[in-house]
């Protein structure tokens, strides 16, 4: 038998070059599209907008200048940036606290009901669509009508209760909200069923030992039921957390990044598609995988400790 | 005492019936109106909200207090006056024709007597409503001639059908089965959607396939560093890589084709695939592998009549996976195919923000590209389920 770290039978040992036949074209595509790009693009971030000359060229006598960081001088300190890093820290709030919190809650609830996968389904849906289809299922909810009619649910229940209509896509310090809303109504399915399935594992007997002893539901939940799953909270609030730096169809759709609705991703598109100054795009694409990157340490840690396991 | 215990049981449990219910129904209302308004006549869909779709006509409330003392509820009972005359009621389509008919006398009486004249705004709900009891426009309360406009990129006034019935249709549109490739229509881009989905769920995951076996059954240098590079790898956002590769594109032509696309999805979705394949063949029993290579098999025949047939539970995970982000992703769409050849996501998104489109174009055309999600979900939960808790952190 082979050693504990190595599982592959001894009989299967093969040539040296068999392996790799197997796994280069895989290797081959990826070194290709994510790990040549990658590179490439950090050395595009200290180029100009067209990439020809180095981003000092870019400097304006007598204005600051961060010389061969000049792009990243864009990309952290502009006013433009800096309501992006402050809107996605918004987004990692709101909506990791918003999908977790209303994950566990019908994942808790919906296990007590018979009707749980139905309740589960529904929830789940829409992950299955795009962010486009929810951006539009959500602009048609927030719709402001100028006139008498509101034909937006949100603000025809707003005139019904007698307060004056809000136009919830351009109105500062409401549009925020309203964008992470609709994050939250497509991921709570995503924290739900992985949620779920940890609450499964929780041991029976020790939740039932605690009722014995006159533990209140509040109590089990508290006390044993989140310490249970609390590492799986945290692989969903990781998940999440990269997904919210990443959100670019939302905020593209429904604002396009106007009225102080800004985020990382979009504004490296707008820099890139719109605007042709591929510097400072490429600076961003780089902010944003600097701050993926613990992230990433994290996952591989994570997988490390389960191979060690296995 | 058995009842007592049954209704106390039932108490206990109806806070939690009472959020689950409220969870899932806030949780379809949005769509469920979107669904609704598609299905409405688009001149319903910006007079009224869609939750009114099956209460009493616009104008009716208003008719029936200025109008029906005299005139009958159903318009008829004056014989000179019959408001299901298209002929009379054709002279006052709008407001100000019917308040100046109102303001008229006859027989020397005011025409509304002593009861106050409607304002504006309920002439022309009235107005309105005539025209409805009269049959000069009387819509249906639910049409699917906006799914129609939609899928054949239809932007004019009225519908589709009444457009090329008149023979008035503009010039890109044939008014024959061929309008459904129209460019700009959602039938055209469905079938690019599918054109772009299906081989960019296949071949990653053939090419994943083939490492996952090498990964998990066979024994390489650098195995377990190359695969934790490969764990991180799943979290690069794609941003890392647009610009350079739509500047490889933009040199060997590959912009605004298929294969680009294919290739760059094939690219981001293997990490995940990948990983996903080899914890999957990697649980497989190791007797299986070594009993089948005692009996004389080579890695090859291990791999595609071993491997490969049992391993259909994770293709099955994966493919749906891959399919839905591919199908509903928009940034490499518009990247790399953008109006060159279309997806849905690409034509909504651009219905949306150039306003070019209302509403009933709008919600047809979402509900359309969310059509095919919808059924691969529905039928193929189990599976899709099961590819997120392999853990998933993809895009």
């Amino acid at each position: 038998m082979s050693s504990r770290d190595d599982k592959v039978p001894k009989i299967m040992k093969q040539g040296r070059v068999a392996p790799w036949l197997y796994v280069a074209p895989a290797l081959i595509v990826m070194s290709f599209f994510i790990v040549y790009p990658m590179v490439s693009t950090v050395l595009l971030s200290f180029r100009n907008a067209d990439s020809t000359l180095p981003a000092t060229a870019a400097c304006i006598a007598g204005e600051p200048c961060w010389g061969i960081f000049e792009n990243y001088r864009y990309a952290l300190t502009s006013p433009i940036m800096l309501t992006a890093f402050r809107n996605n820290l918004l987004w990692i709030l709101l909506m990791v606290s918003g999908t977790v919190a209303m994950g566990l809650l019908i994942a808790v609830l919906a296990d007590r009901v018979r009707y749980e996968r139905f309740a589960k389904a529904i929830i789940f849906l829409p992950m299955a669509i795009s962010f486009v289809g929810a951006g539009v299922i959500w602009k048609f909810m927030y719709d402001y009508g100028s006139g008498k009619i509101q034909i937006g649910l949100l603000n025809a229940i707003l005139k019904t209760v007698g307060v004056s209509a809000v136009s919830w896509l351009t109105q500062p310090g409401i549009n925020n909200l309203a964008l992470i809303l609709v994050g939250i109504w497509m991921w709570t399915g995503f924290s739900m069923t992985i949620l779920a399935a940890a609450l499964r594992g929780v041991p029976t007997e020790i939740v039932e030992a605690a009722r014995v002893d006159g533990a209140t539901e509040w109590h089990v939940f508290w006390r044993i039921i989140v310490p249970v799953i609390m590492p799986t909270i945290a692989v969903v609030i990781t998940t999440m957390v990269i997904n919210v730096l990443k959100i670019f169809d939302i905020v593209y759709v429904m604002t396009g990044g106007n009225y102080g609705t800004e985020v990382i991703a979009n504004r490296m598109y707008v820099e890139m598609y719109n605007s042709f100054q591929s510097g400072r795009a490429t600076a961003i694409a780089v902010v944003l995988i600097l701050v993926i990157i613990p992230a990433m340490i994290y996952n591989i840690r994570r997988f490390q400790e389960q191979e060690a396991i296995r | 005492m058995n009842t007592v215990n049954k209704i106390n049981r039932f108490l206990a449990g109806l806070p939690t019936h009472v959020v689950v219910i409220a969870v899932c129904l806030l949780w379809l209302l949005p769509a469920f109106g979107l669904l609704v308004t598609s299905l409405r006549p688009f001149q319903d869909i910006n007079d009224t909200g869609w939750w009114t779709v099956l209460s009493a006509p616009k104008g009716m409330a208003d008719y029936t207090a200025s109008c029906a003392a005299c005139h009958g509820d159903d318009g008829k009972l004056i014989a000179t006056a019959d408001l299901t005359d298209p002929e009379l009621i054709g002279k006052y389509p709008r407001s100000l024709q019917l308040m100046a008919m109102l303001r008229k006398e006859i027989d020397g009486k005011p025409h509304m007597e002593d009861m106050p004249a409607p304002e504006a705004q309920q002439a022309a709900d009235i107005a309105n409503y005539l025209r409805r009891i009269s049959n000069i426009e009387n819509p249906p309360r639910f049409t699917a001639s906006n799914y129609v406009d939609a899928l054949v990129g239809y932007r004019g006034t009225t519908t589709y059908a009444k457009d090329c019935a008149a023979g008035a249709q503009s010039l890109d549109l044939k008014c024959n089965i061929r309008d459904l490739l129209n460019p700009r229509g959602m039938g055209r881009a469905f079938l690019n959607t599918l054109a772009v989905a299906l081989p960019a769920t296949v071949l990653p995951i053939l090419f994943a396939a083939f490492a996952a076996y090498a990964f998990s059954w066979l024994h390489f240098r650098g195995r377990m560093a190359l695969f934790a590079v490969l764990v991180g790898l799943q979290v690069v956002p794609l941003q890392m890589t647009l610009v350079p590769i739509s500047r490889i594109y933009a040199q060997v032509g590959l912009n605004g084709t298929f294969l680009g696309v294919w290739l760059f999805h094939t690219g981001f979705g293997l990490p995940y695939a990948i990983y996903l394949m080899r914890n999957f063949l990697g649980s497989l029993p190791r007797d299986l592998f070594e009993s089948a290579y005692l009996d004389g098999a080579s890695h090859w025949t291990a791999f595609h009549r071993l491997a490969l047939p049992l391993s259909v539970p994770a293709i099955a995970s994966l493919g749906i996976f891959q399919f839905l982000w591919v199908w509903n992703d928009l940034l490499v769409a518009l990247v790399f195919l953008g109006g060159k050849n279309p997806v849905l996501t690409y034509q909504i998104s651009n219905m949306v923000t150039s306003l070019g489109a209302g509403w009933h174009l709008l919600t047809a055309a979402a509900f359309i590209s969310m059509l095919l999600p919808m059924i691969v979900f529905f039928s193929l939960q189990r599976f899709f389920v099961r590819g997120l808790l392999a853990g998933s952190v993809k895009g």
